[in-house]
């Protein structure tokens, strides 16, 4: 099964849990947090909505 | 004089140029196909080697049964031992370098090259018992001949189908809303990155696949099938992507209520012409071909669709 291993946002209320989360400033911010952790974790980055991205680890599907 | 001699020694004869045929007609499977072509020179060795030596089994087989030495059918038992034991060899060598693969081949894949290798050892021994047989029985111009014959044959049998026996293939655009990628009408992935949207608007080509028929429409979805088609395409085209850029993996995904398969590569080299030729050469695989077709015409509950 796929796990969400970081959640990067810029609103601040909207999202809880027990995944690790990031906040950035802004929308660029957020696509440069996206794509920091997306190499980092080797792992793909999706966007939910504009403000909130999850980044995805599929390593033991395949 | 030199042809008396070769009806002369008969056996002799009938050996050599068994051995040659079975060990010509190896080393003329070896060439033809670049997907299970061993491209280093000791892979083909050992398969030259084994080709000689399945000729070898094969042409000494026929004298030693003609002078009513049954026990030499176990020499074929022998070889056919062997020869499993190369689909075992290819296999794990297979298994072992995909995960270093950038676009790995998958399991279905390496099983059906590993069978190919195991199965034209089969095919060299056939040409070499043939030739054998009838330098003997005849002479050894009919052993030419059979020999001769044999190769179209065995050449013949080599080419397995492709991917247009079973379906259209058509190049589509790629379709970017917001983060969703769109294949033709085929959804195929949530891209997060803006860099990584350019990167596919600028190197992405699309296919859609449609199968001819219900049959086809089991192949098709076949996750092994899918992978040799993404496979070989980024071997014939190279691909766009490092280690660690998870979204710029070439995929395929089903659309599923028109059963059509959407396919986004990211070659290195964007040849519209060459990814059509390549997506339209893949070889059908054994292991992902179905027929529910047939088989719920000969079940007496199911009636046939299609």
């Amino acid at each position: 099964m796929a796990k969400i291993v970081g959640i990067i946002t810029t609103d601040h209320g909207s999202v809880g849990g027990g995944s690790p989360i990031f906040y950035a400033r802004d929308r660029d911010d957020l696509q440069k947090v996206a794509h920091l952790l997306e190499k980092v974790l080797d792992c793909a980055a999706h966007e939910v909505h504009e403000d909130l991205f999850i980044v995805v680890d599929r390593h033991n599907n395949r | 004089m030199m042809l008396d001699w070769l009806h002369a020694h008969k056996d002799l004869t009938g050996v050599v140029m068994g051995t040659t045929f079975g060990m010509g007609a190896r080393l003329f499977m070896l060439r033809s196909d670049y997907r299970q072509y061993p491209a280093y020179p000791h892979g083909k060795l050992i398969h030259l080697a084994l080709g000689l030596i399945a000729g070898a089994l094969g042409s000494v087989a026929v004298p030693a049964l003609y002078n009513k030495d049954y026990t030499a059918i176990t020499f074929l038992a022998l070889a056919a031992q062997q020869f499993r034991e190369v689909r075992n060899m290819e296999r794990s060598t297979l298994t072992a370098i995909d995960h270093l693969e950038l676009v790995p081949r998958g399991a279905a894949y390496i099983e059906g090259i590993a069978v190919v290798f195991e199965g034209r050892n089969y095919l060299a021994i056939l040409t070499a018992f043939l030739t054998s047989l009838f330098v003997i029985i005849v002479g050894w111009w009919s052993g030419l001949l059979v020999g001769i014959v044999s190769l179209f044959v065995v050449h013949r049998f080599m080419r397995g189908k492709s991917i247009t026996h079973i379906a259209d293939v058509e190049r589509v655009e790629i379709k970017l809303e917001g983060p969703n990628l769109y294949v033709g009408d085929v959804y195929m992935m949530n891209v997060g990155l803006e860099e990584n949207r350019e990167i596919i608007k600028q190197q992405g080509i699309g296919f859609i696949l449609t199968p001819k028929n219900d049959d086809a429409r089991v192949t098709i979805a076949n996750m092994g099938q899918r992978q040799a088609i993404l496979h070989d395409v980024s071997t014939r085209l190279g691909v766009y992507r490092d280690d660690g850029d998870p979204a710029l993996l070439p995929i395929a995904k089903l659309g599923l209520r028109t059963g059509k398969l959407g396919l986004l590569v990211l070659p290195r080299e964007k040849d519209r012409d060459k990814s059509y030729q390549a997506v339209c050469n893949v070889p059908l695989l054994e292991a992902a071909v179905r027929k529910p077709t047939e088989a719920n015409r000969k079940s007496t509950e199911g009636k046939p669709i299609g």
